[in-house]
Order: C-alpha cells, then sequence, then structure tokens
C-alpha cells in the first residue's frame, strides 16, 4: 500500500523582478514519505516552506520540478480531492453566507443531498463548536470562529488524509485544546493529519513524526526524541520558600540560580544532576516544589540555529538535496 | 455537470446577496419617471421614445453588471483567498471558470427578464391609455413581440462581454480587467469601421493592422437591432440566429482560453 502522502524532490521557484529574470527558490527538492493513520507534525518558522508545500499538495501552485503524490495518486487527481480534506493558513471565506450555507455549498460540490447533507453540517458544526451559531454569515464571525469554519469544511467529506496549515492559528486555549483533541480523534479513527505549525508544544502534543523546514530545506526528519536539537539537556525546577541558607548549601550543584521573586527561585540543573535527589533534599529543608519541566532546544532556538548553519545557501539551488523519510 | 451548477449557483446567491437586483429597481424608476415626463412633452413619439430608452438602459445597467460583477468573478475568489478551499474539493479549474461565467450569466439572464418584463408592464399602460386615432400613427404595435429580438441579441451581447471581463480577471488585475473589458466594448462597436480602414489610409501596415484588429476583436455592433425594432423594420430570424451563434462561439473560444490561463495560475 502506498504511503498517505510522497513528497519527492519538490521544488518551487518564483520568478521575481520586473523582468522576472531571478528566482526565489520557496521550497528544495523536499523528499519525505508521511505513513497512513499518523498524526505528522510538519514544523518551520515563518516563511520556512511550510505553506508552499501545502500549496503544492494541494495543486495550488505547480512544481518548478519534483513530484508529489496522495494515497498513491498525483496530487492533480480530481478523484483524489474527494478522500482528503485542507484547511488553508487564515482561512477565509465568502463573508455572505452562513456557516451552515457553506458547508452546504461544499457538500454539493461533494454530491450529498437533502437530508444525510444536513445532517452532516449540522454534526460537524456543532463537533467544532459553532453549531449555535450556525445561521449567522462569516462576516460577524471572530477569527477563531473562521478557524473552526474552516476545520469542519475539511472534515466535511469524511477525508482519509486531513491536511491542516496552522490549524491552531487565531484560537484561544480552548480552542486550542479542542483542536488537539479532535487532530488525536481523527488519527483514532485511522485518517492521516499533516498538519504545519510552528510551535513546537503542539507537536509535541500530537505527533510521532516531525518534519522540520528551515529556509526552504528539510532542516531534520523523525521523532521528535530523534532529533538531536530537541533532546532533554537540562532541567529547570522552580522552587518556593528557599531559604538564603538552604540555596547557598546546594548552589553548587545548580548550574544557574534565577530569584524570581523574594522566596521563590528557578534552578537550572544539568542533565547528570538527578532532579529527584535535589527535590527531596529541597523538600526536607521545607521548600516547596512549583514546577519541574525538561529543558531542550525551543523550535526557534533550532531555526536560528540551522538558518544560521544553512547561511545564504539555504535558498540557492546549490544546495545537497534534503531526503529524509520513516 | 454537478460541479459547474453548485458553483454558478453560488455566483447568483452572491450577486443577490450583495444587492444586485437593486439595479432593477433603479430601472424600473427610471422608466416610469421617463414615460411620464415624456407623456407630458411629446405627441405620438412617446411610445417609439419609452421602447429606445427601455431597451437602452437593458442593455447599459446590464453591461455595469457584465463588467463589474464579471472582472470580480476569479479575482474576487483570489483576493479573499476563498479559492483555497474551493480548488482543494472535486472542482478543477475549467470547472471553476465554467461555473462562475455561468452564474454571472443566470444573473444576468434574470435581469435583463425583469427589465423586459417592466418595459411590456409600461407598454402595455400606454397601449391602455392612448387613444386608438394616437396608436395607429405608431411605427409598430405598442407590444411589439419584435422588442424580445432585440432583448435577445442585447443578452447575448452581455454574454460576450462577461466572457471577456472573466477573461482579463484571470490574469490582471480587476482595475485593469475594467478598463481593458470597456475597452473592447467601445472598440466593438466600431468594429466594422476597422474593416474599411484601408480607404481612408495610405499606409500598407496600418491598414493591415486594421484588418487583423477587425479579425480578432467581437463586431458588438450586430447585436445591436434596436433602431430596427423600434420603428418597426424587419430582423430575419436568419440574421438573429447567424448573430447568436457568432457570439457563443466568440464566447466558447473566450472561455476556452481563459481556462487554459486559469489552469497554470499559481495562487501565492
Amino acid at each position: 500500500m502506498p504511503p498517505a502522502i510522497r513528497i519527492d524532490a519538490l521544488t518551487k521557484d518564483y520568478a521575481i523582478g520586473f523582468w522576472r529574470r531571478h528566482t526565489y527558490r520557496a521550497l528544495d527538492r523536499l523528499t519525505l514519505d508521511i505513513e497512513r493513520g499518523e498524526i505528522f507534525g510538519f514544523l518551520g518558522p515563518n516563511g520556512a516552506g511550510k505553506t508552499t508545500t501545502l500549496k503544492l499538495l494541494m495543486q495550488l501552485i505547480f512544481p518548478t520540478s519534483g513530484r508529489a503524490e496522495i494515497l498513491g495518486r498525483p496530487v492533480g487527481d480530481l478523484t483524489v480531492r474527494r478522500r482528503i480534506g485542507y484547511l488553508p493558513e487564515n482561512p477565509s471565506f465568502y463573508d455572505y453566507l452562513t456557516a451552515e450555507e457553506l458547508l452546504g455549498y461544499f457538500g454539493d460540490l461533494f454530491g450529498y443531498k437533502g437530508a444525510d447533507r444536513r445532517k452532516r453540517v449540522a454534526d460537524l458544526l456543532d463537533r467544532v463548536g459553532i453549531g449555535a451559531e450556525r445561521r449567522l454569515q462569516l462576516r460577524k464571525f471572530s477569527k477563531g470562529m473562521i478557524q473552526r469554519v474552516g476545520i469542519a469544511q475539511a472534515l466535511l467529506n469524511d477525508p482519509e488524509v486531513v491536511f491542516l496549515d496552522e490549524p491552531m492559528s487565531g484560537l484561544d486555549p480552548l480552542g486550542r485544546r479542542d483542536v488537539r483533541s479532535l487532530i488525536l480523534e481523527l488519527r483514532d479513527q485511522g485518517r492521516t493529519v499533516f498538519f504545519s505549525s510552528h510551535i513546537l508544544a503542539d507537536a509535541e502534543a500530537l505527533c510521532r513524526h516531525v518534519a522540520v523546514l528551515a529556509g526552504g530545506r528539510l532542516a531534520a526528519a523523525g521523532t521528535l526524541s530523534d532529533i538531536l536539537a530537541f533532546q532533554v539537556h537540562g532541567w529547570e525546577l522552580v522552587i518556593s520558600g528557599l531559604s538564603p541558607e538552604v540555596l547557598a548549601r546546594v548552589t553548587p550543584r545548580v548550574r544557574r540560580a534565577t530569584e524570581i521573586s523574594p522566596g521563590r527561585y528557578s534552578l537550572e540543573l544539568s542533565l547528570d544532576q538527578a532532579p529527584d535527589r535535589m527535590l527531596l533534599d529541597l523538600t526536607a529543608a521545607g521548600a516547596t516544589l512549583v514546577s519541574l519541566n525538561p529543558m531542550r532546544d525551543t523550535l526557534e532556538d533550532f531555526f536560528m540555529k540551522r538558518v544560521a548553519e544553512m547561511g545564504a545557501g539555504a535558498r540557492t539551488p546549490a544546495v545537497e538535496e534534503s531526503r529524509a523519510g520513516h | 455537470m454537478r460541479a459547474i451548477r453548485v458553483v454558478a449557483v453560488n455566483v447568483f446567491r452572491e450577486s443577490v446577496r450583495d444587492r444586485v437586483p437593486y439595479n432593477l429597481v433603479m430601472f424600473a424608476v427610471l422608466l416610469i419617471g421617463s414615460s411620464y415626463l415624456i407623456g407630458q412633452l411629446t405627441a405620438g413619439q412617446d411610445v417609439k421614445i419609452i421602447k429606445d430608452l427601455g431597451l437602452a438602459a437593458t442593455s447599459v445597467f446590464g453591461l455595469f453588471i457584465s463588467i463589474f460583477i464579471g472582472i470580480g468573478l476569479v479575482s474576487k475568489e483570489v483576493e479573499r483567498r476563498s479559492i483555497y478551499a474551493l480548488l482543494s474539493k472535486p472542482v478543477s479549474r475549467a470547472q471553476f471558470i465554467v461555473g462562475k461565467y455561468a452564474g454571472l450569466v443566470l444573473t444576468l439572464a434574470v435581469n435583463v427578464s425583469v427589465m423586459a418584463v417592466a418595459l411590456y408592464v409600461i407598454l402595455a399602460y400606454m397601449v391602455w391609455t392612448e387613444p386608438p386615432t394616437i396608436r395607429a400613427g405608431w411605427d409598430a404595435p405598442g407590444m411589439d413581440p419584435a422588442l424580445l429580438k432585440a432583448v435577445f441579441l442585447i443578452f447575448i451581447e452581455l454574454m460576450l462581454v462577461t466572457a471577456i471581463a472573466l477573461f482579463f480577471s484571470t490574469f490582471s488585475t480587476p482595475i485593469l480587467s475594467a478598463a481593458l473589458t470597456f475597452g473592447f466594448y467601445i472598440v466593438g462597436h466600431f468594429n466594422a469601421d476597422l474593416k474599411n480602414f484601408e480607404k481612408v489610409v495610405s499606409s500598407r501596415a496600418a491598414a493591415q493592422l486594421a484588418r487583423g484588429a477587425y479579425h480578432v476583436l467581437p463586431d458588438l455592433s450586430a447585436f445591436d437591432v434596436k433602431t430596427q425594432v423600434v420603428h418597426g423594420l424587419p430582423v430575419t430570424l436568419g440574421y438573429m440566429g447567424s448573430t447568436a451563434a457568432y457570439g457563443l462561439a466568440y464566447v466558447a473560444a473566450l472561455l476556452l482560453v481563459s481556462t487554459f490561463i486559469f489552469s497554470r495560475r499559481d495562487f501565492k
């Protein structure tokens, strides 16, 4: 069985300048395989090439070279569109339609009729939490509500593969939690979810495999723990009720101590310092644990390093082919 | 076919929600108001003027709808990015273009039909109020069915102008598309003059250029039979058929080229 998504040396150049003599490489020979039934995180900072890749997969733009397949069929195949769903980045729809009419319109395109279509639309709008506003024109919707409508239209046809471009964008914490559980639910139903994000926490909460883009090129791919930069390199312990005497006693075992407020400190421990022993010592001395977190590079740190490593060459054709798969 | 129909119905719904039918109210007010004024000023000629005015207004109002909605059919979808979600559905770009076009033609058909009915209502009122002695002096009957011939060719002309607007909007900005479509409309009405350009210029190159333009640009004056109809002159069914076929062939060619351009376009 072919993978859910196969991307082979996909490249996109844009002609720039008045005479269009110069080219700007938005995506550089990206190669990826995404297996069926998993949540795949497509990570990178703004301008890394994530949306370009998704637009190439939706054939909203055409590649300069390379090819891509979804469910074993070329991306331009109309039969594939019946089996996929797509949420664009910062989606925008027909503001003169109500949410119900918009989904009805798209439902018509899939050939859903009558009561089946009405039920499908009503169920989906309820599922994304805007059932009560179904008869409100979209021009009256907030950004977060439009995002929810966007997610609903992407799921209208029970897609086997769902492409979500920055699905958490514009959502409040409650909305983010809802979308996370929706994505996990889709995976549990055996669907493949390909989502782009610039937030590492989203990927950590959802994905087994990720690919990281930087400067239009694949910077890393694999499981998050496989990617060296994301491995834990220390611990951050936040403690309250810590007396100066106790602090002085533990300072030699601490990489850095920062006072947050009187009696409350952030202590950074190196990886070889077991946090549980330190915690035992501190609580025995009357301190209270506020939080304990592993320390690792953030996506932003990783991007900065990779972009610096790639330098100006990141956007030129003269680079070695990026290749990854799992 | 389903995708084309669904896209077309949405265009029609958009035009209704965008209050395009308000132009029908303006049309009715213009027609009723002017028929009252003309009735006060003229004797015997008023029905002819009302027919002229009604047909001209149908043409001009239709032209505004064709150009100003036609140029936005594609560009609005791209600007508001609604095309991203739409084209991820089972709709080909060719179906999108033809559906958009069909939706605006449907809007125009409703507009032109309502305007024609309004014109006949005014004419029926005049027939009812004018004495038989005055009616006997009219070139053509008050509620002349031949008016429908003029209305039909106006509609085909509007279909053609819409296809031109859509064609430009597949690769150009709305303002430029509007200017170019309007330019085509003006030149199209003087197209017959280009045919005889060689008789008035000595330059062979200029004459050939004019001849080339004559063959490429649509001859919109062929669709204008208002004068003949108003004065009761015959317009044969053969002429109607050949002119309609010419217009529809032109529309088909424009849609084909529009689809070709649009199918290769990147939505950045």
